[in-house]
C-alpha cells in the first residue's frame, strides 16, 4: 500500500477563495437591483461590461506573465474588481471610460504589483481614481437623474445607446449632479431649505440613493454574518465620518447634513465592500479600526472641503497607503506575552 | 459550577468521533512480534539490559536510561530477545532507530509484581522511584517522563493540578473510552499524583461532547475534592495552555511552562498508567489506542501491548487495504502521516486514522494569501499568521521570530480555515528549523572565532619571543664583537700578538652562559604550562622535517586530485571550471610553499650543531 504523504492539519474547512468572492458578488446583487430600480438600466450594463473587460484583462495579463490563467481567473477575484467598478462609475459613462477604468484596474493597479495578494492598493480605486482625475467631465456630468419609479426614464436601449455612443454629453435629458456635489455647491449662495427642494433630494433625503445605501448595507451585514468581513472596517469607516459630521457639520446651513453623508453617496458601499478589500486593508483587529477610521475621517474631510466629489476613492487609497505603517504598530498581544511587540521597539521577548 | 474562561480563537473541524465510540475498548491480542523503540520519549534513549536470545518475562525491563531525562522499556509480554537493531520507527521523517525485537512465547508470563496498597506510608519520593521505573512518561503528547514532571523545583508550588481529559482532536476517542471504562482508575492516579504534589484544587476538563465520561467521572469522583469541569467543544481546547487558560484564567508565559503559574497539566492515560504503577505494581507495557477511519470495518478503540506493529492493528479493525489512501498516527489536524504499517505502537501513540480519500481528501493546490485573516481569527495563541507565513516565506526570520513564530503551537488551525489553502503550519516549521540551524551554526560559528582568536594570539606572542631572543643574541654578538676589537686594540696597543682563540672561546662561554639561563627558566617554569606569555618559551626552534615532508606529500597529493577533477571537467565541459582551476593554482602555491618550508629548514638544521645540542636532555 502506497499512502499519501501530507503534513498536518489533514483536515480542511476551508471556504475557499473562488466561494468568498462569490458571496461578495451576491451580497452586491441588492445594492446593483436598488440601483437599476430608481436610476435606470445605467449600472447593470456597467457592471456586466466592467466584469467582462476585467476578465478579458486579467487573462490577457495573465497570459503575458506566463501565468496559468484559468487557475487565476476561477478565483473571482477580477470579477468582483469589475463589479465594484460598475457599481460606482456614473450610469451613463462611456464605454471607454469604464473600460480604461477596468483595465487600469486590473493590469496596473493589481497585476504589475504582483497579482492577487500582492497589490498595496485597492485595483477597483485605483481605476476610478485615474478615470475621475483623467476625465472629470465624463466622470462628474452622467449620473443618472432618479427618475425610474417614477417614470420619463431612458429605457434599456437607450441607456445602451449612450454609454455605447461614448458622447460625453449625449444624455443631458436624464443627467445630473449627485446630491452630496448639487449641496457642497448650492450651500455656498442658500439655505439648506433652498437646496433642499432640488428633486434630487426628494422627501429630504437623497430621492433613490437611500434605497441604494440601505440595499449595501444589507449586503454588508450578511457578508458579516457569513463571517467574510469582520465587522470592524465598516463600523470603524461610518463611526469616523459620523464623528466628523457631528463635530463639524452641525450646521445644515453650511455643511451637508449627517444624513446625507451616511445616505447619498457610495458611503455604504465604500464601507461594506471597498474598504474592506482584506488584500489592501490593515490585518489585525486595531489595526482595522484605525484603518476604518481613517477612512471615515478622509472622506469627511475630502467631501466638505475638498475639490473632487467622490472622497471615498481617495479615502480607501490614502489609507492604503498608511497600511504596512498601521500593521507595523498594532500586532495584537501574543498568549503568553505581556505586551504586544509594537513596531522596533522590544526586541526582545516580553 | 466551575468558572470558565475562553481563549481566542479556535476552530470546529467535523469531530468524526462516533466512529471509534460504539464499541468498548477490546484487547488488541499478541502479535507474532513486538517491535520496542528504545526512545519512546523526550529526553535520552534507554540502552538495553538483555542481549540477543535472551527470555524475559511480561514486565521485566529491557532497557534502562543511566544518565540524563528517561525512563525504563519494559518486556510487554514473555517471550525471547529476536533482534536488537534499527527499525522503522513513528516520526514525521519515517526514520529508523534502534529497537528490541520480542518474539512473544505466547505464555504472556509475568514477571514478579509488587502491588502497593497504601503508597501513604512511602516517602514522596520513593512513590516517585516506582512511576519512574514503571516507565511512565506523559501519553498525550511529547510523552515527558512522568516523574520528572511531578517533582517541580521548590520554588515552583503547584496550585492546581489539571486532569485533561478534553481530547480536542476530532477522530480520537481513547481519553473518552478510557474515561468512560477506567474512571475509577483514573481517579486513582490523579489522587497519587496529588498527594505528591499536594495542590490546592485538582480539576478534570472534559469537553462537552464527551457527556458519558462526564457522568463516570462525577461517579468516581463523588465524596471527593475533584472538580469536573465541563469545557466547551472547540479545537484546540485540549492544548496545554489553551486548557490552562479555559480552567484558570491564567496564561503560561511565553517560553515558560505551567509550573511558573503554579498549574501542572497531566494526560487521563497518564493517571490510568500512574495507578497501575503504584497499586498494580505494572509498569507501563500497554495503553488504550483508536483505530478509525472510513477504511476501517470495525473501527474502535483497542487495548494495545506497547511495540505492536500498526498493521497488526489495522488488520484487527477490518482495515479494507483498497479504500485506505492515507494513514495517519495522531489526530488530523495534529498527527502525521505514515509511510509504513511496520511501525510499532509507542507511550504516545493515542490514534491510527485509516482514511478514505474522500474522507481526508487532497488540499487544493496553494493559492495567494488574499490577507483575508481569518488565520487570525482561528490562532489559539493570537499570533498573526498570515505575517509569519510572510516573513517565513521570504526567509526574513529575524522578523518572523519578532512576532513570536516560537509562541505556535502548531496546533494547525490557521491552515484549516485558509481559503487559499496554504499550508501555513508547514511554513512555520520551515522557518522554526532554519533558525534553530542558523543558531547552531552561529554557536559553532563563535566557537571557530574564539579558537582562531586564541591561536591568533599565541602565535603573535611566539613571534614576540623569537624577536625577543634574536635581539639578545644579536646583543651579545655585538657586546662579543665589540670586547674581540678592544682585546685586539689592546693587543695591538700592547704589541702582542691577537688571541683569536681567547676570543672564540669568550663566546663559547657567552653561549653556555645564556643556555643555562633559559635552562634554568625552564625549570621555574615547566613547559606544560604555555600560557605564561611573558616567561620566555623553553621550547626549541627546531623545524619538524618529518611533519614538513609529510606536508608536502599532501599537498601534492592533492595537487594531483585537483589537476584530475580539473581534466575530468573540462571534458565534460562542465560550469565550475574556474573554480577548479583557481583551486589548483591555489594547491600549486601550496606544493611550492611546502617545498620552499622544507628546504628553507633542511638549511637552517645543517649548519646549526648548537640548536641541536639544546634539544639534549639536561643533567
Amino acid at each position: 500500500m502506497a499512502f499519501v504523504q501530507q503534513s498536518s492539519p489533514h483536515a480542511h474547512n476551508a471556504r475557499p477563495t473562488s466561494k468568498v468572492m462569490l458571496w461578495v458578488i451576491l451580497a452586491a446583487l441588492p445594492g446593483l437591483l436598488a440601483q437599476t430600480l430608481f436610476f435606470g438600466w445605467g449600472n447593470l450594463i456597467n457592471v456586466v461590461w466592467c466584469i467582462a473587460i476585467a476578465l478579458a484583462s486579467e487573462a490577457a495579463i495573465l497570459k503575458l506573465r506566463s501565468k496559468p490563467v484559468a487557475f487565476f481567473l476561477r478565483d473571482n477575484t477580477a470579477a468582483v474588481t469589475g463589479l465594484l467598478l460598475g457599481l460606482s462609475l456614473p450610469q451613463f459613462a462611456p464605454w471607454w471610460v469604464s473600460a480604461v477604468a477596468v483595465v487600469s484596474a486590473i493590469v496596473v493597479a493589481k497585476q504589475l504589483y504582483g497579482g492577487l495578494g500582492s497589490n498595496p492598493f485597492n485595483p477597483a480605486m485605483v481605476g476610478y481614481a485615474l478615470v475621475l482625475i483623467s476625465f472629470p467631465v465624463a466622470m462628474t456630468t452622467n449620473w443618472a437623474e432618479p427618475a425610474l419609479l417614477w417614470g420619463n426614464a431612458p429605457g434599456f436601449g437607450d441607456t445602451l445607446t449612450a454609454i455605447a455612443s461614448g458622447q460625453q454629453t449625449a444624455v443631458d435629458g436624464w443627467t445630473m449632479a449627485t446630491p452630496l456635489d448639487e449641496y457642497k455647491h448650492k450651500i455656498a449662495t442658500h439655505t439648506a431649505a433652498e437646496v433642499l427642494v432640488h428633486p434630487t433630494f426628494g422627501e429630504g433625503f437623497a430621492r433613490g440613493w437611500e434605497w441604494v445605501n440601505a440595499a449595501f448595507l444589507a449586503g454588508g451585514i450578511l457578508l458579516i454574518c457569513l463571517r467574510i468581513i469582520t465587522w470592524h472596517i465598516p463600523v470603524a469607516v461610518l463611526g469616523g465620518l459620523v464623528a466628523m459630521s457631528l463635530a463639524f457639520g452641525s450646521n445644515a446651513d453650511q455643511y451637508a447634513p449627517l444624513s446625507l453623508h451616511l445616505l447619498a453617496g457610495g458611503t455604504m458601499l465604500g464601507a461594506f465592500f471597498i474598504a474592506t478589500d482584506p488584500v489592501s486593508a490593515a490585518t489585525s483587529h486595531q489595526g482595522k479600526l484605525i484603518y476604518g477610521a481613517g477612512i471615515g475621517v478622509l472622506i469627511y474631510l475630502i467631501r466638505s472641503w475638498g475639490n473632487y466629489p467622490d472622497a471615498v476613492a481617495f479615502s480607501v487609497l490614502l489609507m492604503n497607503f498608511a497600511v504596512p505603517f498601521i500593521d507595523h504598530y498594532t500586532p495584537p498581544r501574543t498568549y503568553g506575552h505581556h505586551k504586544a511587540h509594537r513596531g522596533l521597539s522590544g526586541r526582545g521577548r516580553s | 459550577m466551575t468558572q470558565l474562561w475562553d481563549f481566542s480563537g479556535g476552530v470546529h473541524p467535523a469531530e468524526h468521533k462516533q466512529l471509534s465510540t460504539g464499541r468498548p475498548i477490546r484487547t488488541a491480542g499478541i502479535p507474532s512480534q513486538l517491535v520496542l523503540p528504545l526512545q519512546q520519549h523526550i529526553g535520552e534513549p534507554a540502552e538495553p539490559l538483555v542481549s540477543l536470545g535472551d527470555h524475559v518475562l511480561k514486565g521485566q525491563k529491557i532497557a534502562d536510561v543511566s544518565h540524563g531525562m528517561g525512563v525504563p522499556v519494559h518486556a510487554p509480554t514473555s517471550g525471547i530477545v529476536a533482534s536488537i537493531g534499527d527499525y522503522p520507527v513513528p516520526h514525521p521523517s519515517g526514520m529508523a532507530d534502534k529497537c528490541i525485537v520480542l518474539k512473544p512465547d505466547g505464555k504472556d508470563e509475568w514477571c514478579e509484581r509488587y502491588p502497593l496498597s497504601d503508597y501513604r506510608k512511602l516517602d514522596r519520593n520513593e512513590v516517585l522511584g516506582i512511576i519512574h521505573s514503571a516507565g511512565v512518561a506523559g501519553m498525550g503528547g511529547a510523552g515527558f517522563p512522568t516523574d520528572i514532571k511531578l517533582k517541580p523545583s521548590r520554588d515552583r508550588k503547584v496550585d492546581t493540578l489539571i486532569l485533561n481529559g478534553a481530547e480536542c482532536e476530532p477522530y480520537i476517542t481513547a481519553d473518552d473510552m478510557t474515561m468512560r471504562e477506567r474512571a475509577d482508575k483514573v481517579v486513582d492516579g490523579l489522587k497519587v499524583m496529588a498527594w505528591i504534589l499536594r495542590p490546592e484544587r485538582c480539576v478534570i476538563g472534559i469537553e462537552d461532547n464527551k457527556p458519558e465520561a462526564a457522568a463516570a467521572l462525577r461517579e468516581a469522583t463523588q465524596g471527593t475534592k475533584i472538580e469536573i469541569a465541563v469545557i466547551p467543544t472547540k479545537y484546540p481546547s485540549g492544548g496545554e495552555k489553551q486548557l490552562i487558560r479555559i480552567l484558570t484564567g491564567m496564561e503560561v508565559p511565553s517560553g515558560g511552562i505551567p509550573a511558573d503559574i503554579g498549574v501542572m497539566c497531566q494526560n487521563v492515560g497518564t493517571a490510568v498508567a500512574v495507578a497501575q504503577a503504584v497499586f498494580e505494581g505494572t509498569p507501563l507495557i500497554r495503553r488504550v489506542v483508536t483505530l478509525t477511519g472510513a477504511a476501517l470495518e470495525t473501527p474502535g478503540n483497542f487495548d494495545v501491548l506497547l511495540g505492536t506493529p500498526v498493521q497488526y492493528l489495522l488488520d484487527q479493525a477490518g482495515l479494507q487495504p483498497d479504500d485506505v489512501s492515507r494513514l495517519i498516527l495522531g489526530g488530523p489536524m495534529m498527527g502525521y502521516t505514515l509511510t509504513t504499517t511496520a511501525v510499532p505502537v509507542i507511550k504516545t501513540s493515542n490514534c491510527i486514522i485509516a482514511a478514505t480519500a474522500s474522507e481526508l481528501p487532497a488540499p487544493p493546490p496553494e493559492q495567494a494569501c488574499i490577507r483575508c485573516g481569518q488565520c487570525a481569527e482561528a490562532c489559539p495563541m493570537e499570533l498573526l499568521p498570515q505575517q509569519l507565513f510572510w516573513y517565513a516565506k521570504a526567509e526574513e526570520f529575524e522578523k518572523a521570530e519578532h512576532l513570536n513564530l516560537f509562541d505556535c503551537i502548531e496546533c494547525g488551525a490557521c491552515s484549516y480555515v485558509c481559503p487559499s489553502s496554504i499550508p501555513l503550519v508547514q511554513y512555520y516549521r520551515y522557518a522554526k528549523g532554519e533558525i534553530r540551524l542558523q543558531r547552531a551554526e552561529q554557536l559553532k560559528a563563535d566557537r571557530a572565532r574564539e579558537r582562531f582568536e586564541a591561536r591568533q594570539q599565541r602565535l603573535e606572542r611566539e613571534q614576540l619571543e623569537k624577536d625577543q631572543r634574536r635581539k639578545e643574541r644579536a646583543k651579545a654578538a655585538a657586546e662579543a664583537q665589540a670586547k674581540k676589537k678592544a682585546d685586539a686594540e689592546k693587543a695591538a696597543a700592547n704589541g702582542e700578538a691577537v688571541d683569536e682563540r681567547g676570543a672564540r672561546s669568550a663566546l663559547v662561554e657567552q653561549a653556555l652562559a645564556r643556555k643555562k639561563a633559559s635552562t634554568n627558566a625552564a625549570r621555574i617554569q615547566p613547559a606544560d604550562k604555555p600560557e605564561a606569555a611573558t616567561l620566555p618559551e623553553p621550547a626549541p626552534e627546531e623545524p619538524d622535517i618529518e611533519a614538513l615532508e609529510k606536508q608536502l606529500t599532501q599537498a601534492q597529493t592533492k595537487l594531483e586530485t585537483m589537476q584530475a577533477m580539473l581534466e575530468d571537467a573540462k571534458a565534460q565541459q562542465a560550469d565550475n571550471l574556474d573554480k577548479l582551476e583557481r583551486a589548483v593554482a591555489k594547491n600549486h602555491d601550496r606544493v611550492k610553499r611546502a617545498q620552499d618550508a622544507l628546504t628553507e629548514a633542511r638549511r637552517m638544521l645543517a649548519p646549526q650543531p648548537e640548536a641541536r645540542s639544546e634539544t639534549q636532555p639536561i643533567k
